[in-house]
């Protein structure tokens, strides 16, 4: 919740570029999301696509993870260097946890499956655009197994730093965001307001990207090999 | 004997036995420590406190309940002659210490005897959890449980050995005369007479305890089939009536049904389980949503977290999982199910959440047997629950949880 993105700021919707290798997806995206946001441009590889959103510099780039010239996050990196205003929400078909968590790393603010209907699209735009973490059922459910709870590393905290542990309360929005509840029925379910829960997946995002948690990149590794 | 007063009851909690020295103090206002203490200095000395401790746990009911267990007992022929059984055997075994004077044993009389029939009545017919906290008890000493029975093994070795010492010393240091053969031999004549007299009785209440087990067994049995085939065929042909209109799919839903059944009739491969199909709950998972996905044409968004791999109780979790997906695809109306399930060191839970129209579970028939037999019954014979929240017009939510056993326990690679 950091400013209100400028451009936006004389229309009320956010602007957004769209980076997939399909075309027919691309259009899809576009004619869902109709004039609910302002679609500025597309591109569909990581080249093209660093140097238009340079130059464009959308609020929110819908980011597809595998791209022909790299991975998503090369994208990720490449602009957040320069262009830290630019945020990114991850929507892809790719169902491989290691794919996922490379990009949410890289600095994403969400990642969303492409089976995503359109209003709940558009709602994920609008969160990300608003600075917040947008957590499918789907990320919801990697970053609870990535985390998972080890006893004995429970037993030397001065070890653990605080990142790399989820707190209980994080566990519970996580593990209710992965039995497909919405914001706010996890706000009705655990006392809480919506916003707390935001403020929730937030600090996991943080969590997330920060962490120099071993255990992450073993558990990547090892979820791909089977 | 005390007569049950109104405030007199047995606590549920604080208790270490029957809760009677806690129903005592709570009615007096004295502690219950001194009451306990009473207890056992009598059974010592005499058996007269236990005799009276397992009469009052008769008589006096369980706080939140209704009625005593006595008076659940006077119902019960077959745990009434059981309880005879076991009071004339501890009878001619007191009978026979009594003529050969073995020391204290020998001054013991009516107490112990009562107090064990009252203990097999008491078990047969207490509150489940009354029952639960006996076995806990009684499980390691009678090796009754499949985790005890190495130590109760020992226990009895130890118990024989002692026994056997001590009958051999006193044997060897009276020596064997005239004057104590005798006796000895009118002893064991009198043990033969009992045997021919009430040995046939006694092995009748055997025999009626196994069969009893057995019959018990065999609902069991009947139970699982009947959810099994709930499942498989009944599944099945609901669906053919719904898709009549197009013959195509018809034949190839009844082809399916046709394969399963046959490879459980004959190859004993259950229908609607995993069984083989898939060896971890994250594969079970995906099987599910895979399956219900082709035949429903909903989307199932699954989830799982952690791993371990499916043993019986598991495979059970995910039959009723599939059970509860299946119906929030047949009767939600929602064009999509999410499926969560969570793998943790003590249990594994199944979350199945629909947004559809949702239902009133007191308002389900009872000949649906979906949720009561395939889900809930199919759950809570393994030891584990099923809950179901649903509100009409905004979705139904199911939660099955099941505990995990101590041999499966061991830490899975992804953690």
């Amino acid at each position: 919740m950091s400013g209100a993105p400028a451009k936006s700021g004389t229309t009320g919707k956010p602007t957004v570029f769209i980076v997939d290798d399909h075309g027919l997806f691309r259009s899809g995206v576009r004619s869902e999301l109709g004039d609910h946001v302002d679609v500025i441009g597309e591109a569909e590889d990581v080249q093209p696509a660093i140097t238009a959103i340079a130059a464009k510099e959308p609020d929110v780039v819908l980011l597809d993870v595998h791209l022909p010239g790299g991975g998503g996050q090369d994208v990720v990196s490449a602009i957040t260097r320069t262009h830290p205003a630019v945020r990114f929400l991850a929507l892809s078909a790719s169902d491989a946890p290691e794919d996922v968590i490379a990009v949410i790393r890289s600095g994403a603010r969400g990642y969303v499956t492409k089976t995503i209907s359109g209003a709940e699209l558009i709602d994920a735009i609008r969160r990300v655009a608003a600075g917040d973490a947008v957590f499918s059922p789907r990320l919801a459910g990697f970053v609870l197994d990535a985390f998972a709870s080890q006893p004995e590393q429970q037993l030397r905290p001065a070890f653990d730093s605080e990142l790399d542990q989820l707190t209980p309360r994080e566990r519970d929005v996580l593990r209710l965001i992965a039995r497909g509840y919405t914001y706010k029925e996890i706000g009705r379910e655990l006392f809480i307001s919506a916003k707390t829960v935001e403020s929730h997946v937030s600090s996991v995002l943080r969590k997330l990207q920060l962490s120099t948690r071993h255990q992450l990149t073993r558990w990547a590794a090892e979820r791909r090999l089977t | 004997m005390r007569k049950p007063g109104r405030a007199l009851r047995r606590p549920q909690q604080g208790r270490i036995v029957g809760g009677v020295a806690g129903a005592l103090s709570a009615r007096t206002g004295i502690g219950p420590n001194i009451f306990r203490t009473a207890f056992v200095c009598s059974s010592l000395a005499g058996g007269f406190g236990a005799a009276v401790y397992v009469l009052a746990w008769l008589f006096i009911p369980a706080a939140g309940e209704d009625g005593n267990i006595a008076s659940r007992a006077l119902a019960d022929r077959r745990g009434i002659a059981l309880a005879a059984g076991a009071a004339s055997l501890l009878t001619v075994v007191l009978m026979i210490a009594a003529l050969l004077h073995v020391g204290w044993l020998g001054s013991l009389s009516w107490p112990p005897v009562v107090a064990l029939a009252g203990i097999v009545l008491i078990w047969r017919n207490a509150s489940r959890e009354e029952q639960r906290l006996l076995r806990q008890v009684a499980e390691p000493i009678l090796g009754l449980s499949p985790g005890g029975r190495r130590s109760a093994f020992w226990l009895r070795v130890i118990l024989a050995g002692v026994l056997l010492i001590s009958g051999a010393a006193v044997v060897f240091h009276e020596r064997i005369t005239a004057r104590v053969a005798w006796p000895l031999t009118g002893v064991a004549l009198l043990l033969i007479a009992v045997l021919l007299l009430l040995g046939p009785w006694w092995l009748r209440i055997v025999r009626d305890q196994f069969a009893e087990r057995q019959a018990r067994i065999r609902a069991e049995e009947r139970a699982e089939m009947a959810s099994r085939l709930h499942d498989s065929v009944l599944q099945t042909l609901a669906l053919i009536q719904r898709r009549a209109d197009d013959p195509h799919q018809v034949v190839s839903l009844a082809r399916a049904q046709e394969r399963e059944l046959r490879s459980w009739l004959f190859d004993g491969k259950a229908p609607g389980s995993l069984d083989g199909r898939a060896i971890t709950v994250a594969d079970g998972i995906r099987l599910i949503q895979q399956e219900i996905e082709a035949q429903h044409g909903i989307v199932v968004e699954a989830i799982s977290v952690g791993e371990c791999p499916l043993d019986d109780d598991l495979g059970a979790l995910l039959a009723a999982a599939r059970e509860a997906t299946v119906n929030a695809a047949k009767w939600s109306g929602a064009s999509d199910v999410s499926l969560f399930a969570e793998v943790e060191p003590t249990a594994v839970s199944v979350y199945v959440r629909d947004r559809g129209r949702g239902f009133d579970p007191a308002a389900v028939p009872a000949d649906r047997k979906g949720l009561a037999e395939s889900i809930r019954a199919r759950m809570e014979r393994r030891g584990g629950s099923a809950t179901i929240r649903s509100t009409l017009g905004e979705g139904t939510e199911v939660v099955l949880t099941m505990p995990r056993t101590a041999g499966q326990r061991e830490p899975s690679p992804a953690t």
